[in-house]
């Protein structure tokens, strides 16, 4: 009891703002997760480097004068280059999807070293004109980073809801669901995985580089633990909405929404952890505890209920 | 009478060079005619799934060649040769991509063949094309066009796969025990619609059967296998008085063995 006397509600309510704008960011790279692992059923750890690689091309563009919004695109075009390696090893090569992805993520560390010259480099917003940073949050300029934010979520949300509705995107989501019946249907399963590949590392690159701007740094460390974030933010929110967004007419779009929303529930919880002054060393750890809960709960759950309905029945 | 399939000496050697080596198809060839229906049996391990599979192009064959509707297809790959071809497999689950709605199942399968491209998947005009053919299977599936098909029992996936085979009149209709995971009344049920489908359309189509009687019923052609051959090859007049004793009869002539399933007797 004490200790919650050296603990100050207000702190906690500052760090809201940054913790839901964070969210939205980091969501960006939660839905190219969602499209990997659950639309594609391919575990992809290529994220943790292009995450890394969005960043560091954005900010290196920057710095040398390209306008933040075509550092933006570009860094999207690195993703997809990332997602298309990974994609060939897997497809081209035959090397387990896994085992690919973990290639192409260690590569992407030295790549992305080469391309910063070092560990990190900043981007000043008082240099730069950034499209959305941390520093505006607290002041007056709040309404429109969160509106930037929240523009842009929607956005790609609408976007992939049109993508996914396409022959193409139908093409991927059989793959996806059983490949099989792809190839029985005339669909290159190879051909879809690579482009759906490509588009999840797009929207990861795409978030690296926005959050570079948002923190005013790239960093070739940011990306790592980034899927597990990414998983964290998918599984949250398919536990919390999917009730919700089952049935529904727009139920796709409503489930990416539901991704967005579980990557900023998932930064609160963060926040309130980190308030609670838990050290921050430890918050690996507890994103990890708390993705493997969340991954268990579907499974314990339908094991529980079988006993039940044996012991009804 | 144009050929539409034509299998020209095929052999598949499963595990080559190693222990579990299993010679799965030594030489066979057989041809079909337009509008053949031809029903296939054997024993546990003949080849026949085997067979089906070398037309798909689930894997290469190591040697020998085969023709759909005159294209020699023997290198191209499962995909490619899909547009040739409508499946039903075994496995009710295999057929259909779950996750996904009865429509959008049905708008794959309808552009089996072309280029996936940017266009929307489901059109309001072919919705309306499957709401009519899903009410000629008489299951009540025409109002659950937005259900998934995960939902659905292995006999209306079933029917569904058989209407996502022939959506795109494909040349040649491959049926593997399509029936064999289905309770009796449903196996029959789907059974008939295959024949209404095939006949409806003017399919030419490879029925893999245990059912002996199934087999006899079925068709104007019969194909036995034993051991990775085609044994018996029956069709025309011939067929027609087929007797379900005759067949036992040819196949200890042929083969030099008793029949090895019991199920293919007791059905
Ligand atoms: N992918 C594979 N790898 C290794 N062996 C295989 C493979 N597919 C089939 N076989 C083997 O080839 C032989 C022929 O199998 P096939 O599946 O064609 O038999 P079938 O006539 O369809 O039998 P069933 O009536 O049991 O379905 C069997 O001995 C089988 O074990
Ligand atoms: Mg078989």
């Amino acid at each position: 009891m004490a200790i919650l006397m050296f603990l100050d509600p207000m702190a906690l309510v500052r760090s809201m703002p940054g913790a839901v704008a964070q969210g939205l960011i980091w969501g960006i790279m939660a839905l190219g997760v969602y499209i990997t692992y659950r639309l594609l059923d391919f575990a992809d750890l290529t994220v943790d480097g292009s995450l890394a690689t969005g960043g560091a091309v954005a900010v290196m563009l920057i710095r040398n004068g390209v306008n933040p919004w075509v550092s933006l695109l570009v860094a999207f075009l690195a993703g997809m280059l990332a997602g298309f390696v990974t994609g060939l090893l897997h497809t081209a090569l035959g090397i387990p999807g896994i085992l690919a992805s973990i290639l192409t993520q260690i590569s992407l560390y030295s790549i992305n070293l080469n391309i910063m010259g070092r560990s990190n480099q900043a981007v000043s917003v008082d240099k730069y004109n950034l499209v959305v940073s941390l520093r505006y949050i607290s002041e007056s300029a709040k309404v429109r980073i969160f509106a930037t934010c929240i523009l842009f979520c929607l956005a790609i949300i609408l976007l992939l809801y049109w993508y996914f509705g396409t022959e193409q995107g139908q093409a991927i989501r059989a793959t996806g669901c059983n490949p099989q019946m792809a190839r029985a249907q005339g669909i290159s399963t190879n051909f879809h995985i690579v482009i759906a590949l490509m588009l999840s590392n797009g929207l990861v690159g795409l978030s690296g580089a926005l959050y570079a701007q948002f923190q005013g740094a790239a960093d070739v460390n940011i990306g790592r633990g980034a899927i597990v974030i990414g998983l964290a933010s998918v599984i949250i929110g398919e536990v919390l909405f999917s009730k919700l967004c089952e049935g529904k007419r727009f139920a796709f779009a409503y489930t990416l929404l539901s991704v967005i929303a579980g990557a900023i529930i998932y930064y609160i919880v963060i926040n309130v952890v980190l308030w609670l002054k838990l050290p921050s060393d430890d918050l690996k750890l507890f994103s990890a505890i708390v993705v493997a809960l969340f991954l268990a709960l579907p499974y314990l759950k339908g094991k529980y209920m079988k006993k039940e309905k044996k012991s009804n029945g | 009478m144009a050929e539409m399939l034509k299998i020209d000496n095929i052999h598949k050697t499963f595990n080559a060079g190693t222990i579990n080596e299993k010679v799965a198809i030594n030489g066979v060839s057989f041809s079909l005619e337009e509008g053949d229906f031809v029903t296939v049996i054997g024993g546990n391990g003949a080849g026949k799934s085997t067979t089906l599979n070398a037309v798909a192009g689930v894997w290469p064959v190591d040697s020998g060649k085969i023709y759909i509707g005159g294209d020699d297809v023997t290198k191209l790959s499962e995909h490619r040769r899909a547009r040739y071809l409508g499946r039903v497999f075994q496995d009710p689950m295999t057929g259909t991509a779950t996750t996904m709605s009865i429509e959008e199942n049905m708008a794959i399968a309808a552009r089996r063949g072309k280029k996936r491209r940017l266009t929307w998947g489901v059109t309001k005009a072919e919705r309306e094309t499957y709401r009519s053919l899903l009410k000629t299977l008489d299951l009540g599936l025409e109002d659950r066009l937005t259900s998934k098909v995960g939902l659905l029992s292995g006999g209306q996936r079933q029917a569904i796969t058989l209407l996502m085979a022939s959506i795109q009149k494909p040349k040649l209709l491959l049926l593997d025990e399509h029936t064999a995971a289905l309770d009796p009344k449903t196996a029959a049920k789907v059974l008939e619609i295959s024949d209404k489908i095939i006949a409806d359309n003017h399919l030419t189509a490879m029925m893999v059967t245990h059912n002996m009687k199934d087999a006899i019923v079925h068709g104007n052609r019969l194909i036995m296998m034993h051991e990775g051959k085609v044994i018996l090859n029956i069709s025309g007049e011939e067929k027609k008085k087929l007797t379900v004793e005759d067949l036992l009869h040819q196949f200890e002539k042929v083969s030099g063995e008793e029949f090895a399933s019991d199920k293919a007797l007791l059905s």
